[in-house]
């Protein structure tokens, strides 16, 4: 019980492993999620972060390691002994009872019954907005409704943990991005910690407090969205989550405040913050986010650093901003993405107009990795 | 484009017609057929019953067979003896059938074309051949006394054969795919993440089963049970072969007052009665299940 002392620790996952006969799922990972954190675990198909979750449910037991929750070893627990719920990706409502008895289900399984049966599950029904549903079956529903109805199922037992696999997969894009803030508000209000697993990473983003990125059964990185976006420690997290251009080089020069790099796509030599244990020869890779480089017709004031001539090879009016694809001289094609603060039906470049491309040294992420 | 129009309706009015044309010729008129030979009084001629009109013109309807079927005790039994082991038979079935349909169902899509093909198999081989094979098996110096005699497990060897034990496997044995089958396709469709559902909010495995698995299976459940009852109910070659001359059943009966006392009208009696039996339970099952889907 020393454990629950420890707020950052209130999953506490260590040495995890999940192996399916010669594939290895999830490979010994350690993890701390905190009380109350809405927390994503991101990844693509295939790379643990479903099997991770459902040995979090206790659907799976992990081939070795621990999985402690408010100080407990949950591991070797089934799921219906742990304070955790799931809303699975497929909503799993049960489909011949009414929505009533979907949600009442966990509370009748824990031998509550009467008016506090009753009032729970209407309060629940009330939480989600499906008051006036109670007798609907599940496929009288829509999409949404039957979203909320595994939402209301899921927390009624006021779990400590609720696991959510891919929560907003299955809705268009508008029901998205309400769910999304709902959810935020729920889990505000309850103030039970969430664990998200997705693939989306602009669910991740807006979603969470932290993320966790996944891949091939191990974690890449785990930091705060912000952290996650500006400072990817691997080219992996870079390039998963958002659009990033990198360029290969080499160290050349060490300064107090700033390193230099020679990319060979890059004509100039690119000056990055120097913010890493670095030796000059050193192997690193730059990388940037289209919405950091400039683009002008004219030469920069500054043309000895991080400047770099192209051509417009491609344009893409997106409304609030413009996608720009870039060919440098070495025929590598950057990407550029660029506000459209000024009102205009003009173009402010058109294509195969000769542009120059240039950044600032703080934006550069510099990677070293072995590559 | 009219006449595509045309055409297409066409089409649909014969699609639908089909399956009543179908009922019509092989079921209604049949029956109509039964019942007006049920209604009139055995003779000895060319057909062995009186006609519905007679010289005259008259209706000359009879329940004498009817009634024959209601004095002699015997029909009742035979009946009920035929309903509790179709009955037996179905609900062995079931016992049986339900676990082999959901290891195929839950086991990798390899290994389930395989199971599907081993539970289909048996088809291949005429269901005579396989009854004929039941009698090596059951009879008293046949593999299976001679076994238990080989292990010592018994001096003497049991009588299987020409018992109603020996019908009941013959049954079970014969349609354990009809049950096998329909199990399988509903339990095959079922989301299993609904298990995990329900045992994520507080089921143990064996409550998700009845939560959810069962009820879920019931129309698979439903339609085995008519598929093994129903082919049950009316059987011959089965009570025939494995169970010999005392054992009477419905089908037995039925066959023996056509053929050997070539008494029509009560043989058509017999098999009215019976259809009646059949019928009644599956309009209860079939209002059950609309019901059912109503509350869906």
């Amino acid at each position: 019980m020393t454990e629950t002392a420890n707020p950052d620790s209130f999953i506490r996952i260590r040495g995890v492993s999940k192996h399916f006969g010669d594939f290895v799922a999830v490979d010994n990972v350690d993890l701390d999620i905190r009380r109350g954190e809405l927390f994503a675990i991101l990844g693509g198909s295939g790379c643990g972060k479903s099997t991770l979750l459902r040995m979090l449910a206790g659907f799976e037991e992990p081939t070795a390691g621990t999985i402690e929750i408010d100080g407990t070893d949950v591991t070797h627990q089934p799921p219906y002994e742990r304070p955790v719920n799931m809303m699975f990706q497929s909503y799993a409502i049960f489909p011949h009872m009414t929505v009533q008895k979907n949600v009442a289900y966990g509370l009748r399984k824990d031998g509550v019954s009467g008016s506090e049966l009753t009032d729970r599950v209407d309060d629940a029904i009330r939480l989600v907005q499906l008051d006036g549903f109670q007798e609907r079956k599940p496929d009288q529903l829509s999409g949404g409704q039957r979203q909320r109805v595994a939402l209301a199922r899921a927390l009624i037992k006021q779990p400590k943990v609720l696991l959510l696999d891919e929560p907003l997969a299955a809705l268009d894009k508008k029901l998205r991005e309400q769910t999304q803030f709902e959810l935020m508000n729920i889990q505000d209000e309850l103030g039970i910690t969430f664990v998200v697993v997705t693939h989306d990473q602009e669910e991740a983003m807006t979603l969470a407090t932290r993320i966790a990125v996944m891949d091939k059964g191990r974690f890449l990185q785990v930091g705060e969205p912000k952290e996650i976006y500006e400072y990817p420690q691997s080219r992996f997290v870079a390039d998963f989550v958002g659009t990033i251009n990198t360029f290969e080089g080499s160290v050349s020069a060490i300064d107090e405040e700033t390193i230099t790099v020679n990319c060979p796509d890059v004509t100039a030599p690119v000056l990055a913050l120097n913010s890493h244990d670095v030796e000059v020869g050193q192997a690193a890779c730059i990388a940037i986010r289209p919405e950091k480089i400039f683009i002008s017709l004219d030469k920069p004031e500054d043309d000895e650093t991080n400047s770099v001539r192209g051509v417009v090879d491609d344009l893409g009016y997106l409304g609030n901003r413009s996608l720009y694809r870039i060919r440098l001289e070495t025929g590598r094609m950057i990407q550029v993405s660029r506000q459209n603060q000024r009102r205009s039906a003009k173009r402010f470049v058109e294509w195969d107009d000769k542009v120059w491309v240039s950044w600032r040294p703080r934006s550069c992420v510099v990677i070293f990795e072995e590559l | 484009m009219a006449g595509t129009k045309h055409t297409d309706q066409g089409w649909r009015r014969f699609a639908v017609a089909v399956p009543y044309v179908w009922l019509l010729v092989f079921f209604l008129l049949p029956f109509v057929i039964i019942l007006k030979i049920s209604l009139a009084d055995p003779v000895i001629a060319q057909p062995p019953f009186t006609p519905l009109l007679d010289d005259q013109g008259n209706l000359s309807v009879s329940l004498d067979g009817f009634k024959f079927l209601l004095t002699d005790k015997l029909y009742a039994i035979t009946y009920f003896k035929s309903v509790m082991l179709a009955a037996s038979a179905t609900m062995l079935c079931l016992l049986l059938g339900f676990p082999m349909a959901y290891g195929i169902a839950r086991s990798d899509p390899m290994t389930r074309s395989i199971l599907l093909l081993l539970i289909v198999l048996p088809f291949w081989i005429s269901f005579l051949l396989r009854v004929y094979a039941w009698m090596g098996l059951l009879n008293n110096y046949g593999v299976i006394n001679n076994m238990l005699m080989w292990f010592g497990a018994i001096d003497q060897p049991i009588q299987f054969m020409y018992t109603d034990f020996a019908m009941l496997i013959g049954m079970t044995y014969s349609y354990l795919p009809f049950m096998v089958l329909p199990l399988y396709a509903t339990l095959e469709r079922m989301d299993l993440d609904l298990v995990d559902a329900a045992q994520d909010l507080g089921a143990t495995r064996t409550g998700a089963f009845w939560d959810i698995t069962w009820p879920l299976a019931k129309p698979g459940v439903i339609a085995g049970c008519l598929l093994v009852f129903i082919p049950a109910m009316g059987e011959y070659v089965i009570p025939y072969l494995l169970g010999g001359g005392e054992s009477l059943l419905i089908g037995r009966v039925l066959f023996d007052e056509f053929f050997v006392n070539r008494d029509w009208p009560l043989a058509s009696s017999v098999a009215i009665v019976l259809l009646l039996i059949l019928v009644v339970p599956i309009m209860l099952l079939q209002r059950y299940q609309a019901r059912d889907a109503e509350d869906a």
